[in-house]
C-alpha cells in the first residue's frame, strides 16, 4: 500500500511537470490516466509475484555515479582516438567477466555501466558471469572491469535478499 | 552582461559544441568501422558523451526553469535506455549466431525441439498457412 501511494504521488508529480496545461478537462484526464496506470501496475503485480528490491544505498550510488562519469570520459577519449586514427581496430575480443553482486538491481547497474562506457558492451548475462565484447582489448581492460565490479558491489546494502 | 553571465554562456556553448563533436565522431565511426561488432562501440560514443554534453549544455542555457527539469528527465531516461537498447541489439546478434572472429566458444548450441514445439514455431512463422 505504501508503494502504491508513493507511485501515485510520483506519477502525479511527473504529469504536472510534463503537462504545463492546467485547464479542468486536461487536469481530469491527467488524474484518470494516473489512476489507470496505478490500476494496471497493481494488476500486473498480482500476475507475477516478483517483488522488486532496491538494495542499494543512496549516497554510495551518488558517489558511484560520479566515479562512473570519470570512467565514461576516459573511455570516450580512448574510443574517439581509435575512430579518428583511421585504422580499423584489429584487437576486438569477447570474454567473460565475473559478477560479485547479489541483488538484481546492482547487477543491472553493473551491466549497464559496462555498456555505457564506450569500448565495451555487455552481450549476455549468465549465472555469475557477463559475456563482454571489447573494441580494443588489452590486458588492462580486465583489471578495469574488475575494478568497476568492486565499485558496484560497494553500493549494495549489507542485508541483500533479507526482504525476499 | 556581466562577467558571470559570459562565463556561464561560454561553458554552455563549450558543452553543446563538444556534444556535437562527439556525435560527429560517433557517426564517422559507425560509417567507417569494418563490421557490426565494432560499429556498436562507435555508436556508444554518441550515446554517452554526445548525449550527456548536449543535455548539459541545453540545461545551462535553460537556467532554473521547467525546461531544465524536463531536459534532466530526458537525460536520465536516455542514460538508462541507451545502454539497454545497445545490449538488446548485441544480444540479438549473439543469439542468432552472429559472432566476431575468435569468439566461437560463446556460440549457443542449437536446441533440438520436439515435434510440438516445432509445429508451434512453424505456425508463428506463417500464421495463416492452412487457416483460410
Amino acid at each position: 500500500m505504501f508503494q502504491t501511494i508513493v507511485a501515485t504521488l510520483g506519477l502525479a508529480a511527473l504529469w504536472l511537470l510534463m503537462s504545463g496545461l492546467y485547464k479542468p478537462l486536461i487536469f481530469i484526464l491527467g488524474i484518470i490516466s494516473v489512476f489507470l496506470a496505478i490500476f494496471i501496475i497493481r494488476r500486473m503485480d498480482k500476475v507475477d509475484d516478483h517483488k522488486l528490491g532496491y538494495d542499494i544505498g543512496i549516497f554510495s550510488t551518488a558517489k558511484y555515479l560520479l566515479w562512473l562519469m570519470v570512467e565514461i570520459a576516459k573511455s570516450n577519449w580512448a574510443v574517439t582516438k581509435t575512430i579518428l586514427s583511421g585504422k580499423a581496430p584489429d584487437s576486438q575480443k569477447m570474454f567473460e567477466v565475473h559478477v560479485t553482486q547479489k541483488s538484481e538491481i546492482a547487477q543491472v547497474i553493473f551491466a549497464n555501466s559496462i555498456t555505457l562506457t564506450p569500448g565495451t558492451v555487455t552481450v549476455e548475462s549468465e549465472d555469475d558471469n557477463f559475456v563482454v565484447h571489447a573494441l580494443d582489448f588489452d590486458d588492462g581492460d580486465m583489471g578495469a572491469l574488475t575494478d568497476m565490479d568492486e565499485h558496484v558491489t560497494a553500493i549494495e546494502t549489507k542485508n541483500v535478499g533479507a526482504v525476499k | 552582461m556581466n562577467f558571470f553571465q559570459i562565463f556561464v554562456e561560454a561553458i554552455s556553448w563549450i558543452a553543446i559544441l563538444g556534444g556535437c563533436a562527439f556525435m560527429l565522431v560517433g557517426a564517422i565511426g559507425a560509417l567507417r568501422f569494418p563490421d557490426f561488432w565494432t560499429r556498436i562501440h562507435a555508436v556508444s560514443v554518441a550515446d554517452s558523451a554526445g548525449m550527456l554534453l548536449l543535455t548539459l549544455g541545453m540545461c545551462i542555457q535553460g537556467g532554473f526553469t521547467l525546461v531544465t527539469v524536463k531536459l534532466i528527465i530526458i537525460g536520465v531516461f536516455l542514460f538508462i535506455t541507451g545502454p539497454t537498447a545497445t545490449h538488446a541489439v548485441a544480444n540479438a546478434a549473439m543469439v542468432s549466431g552472429f559472432l566476431p572472429k575468435g569468439a566461437d566458444e560463446f556460440r549457443k548450441p542449437k536446441i533440438a525441439h520436439d515435434a510440438k514445439t516445432r509445429k508451434l514455431k512453424a505456425k508463428k512463422k506463417s500464421p495463416l498457412k492452412g487457416g483460410l
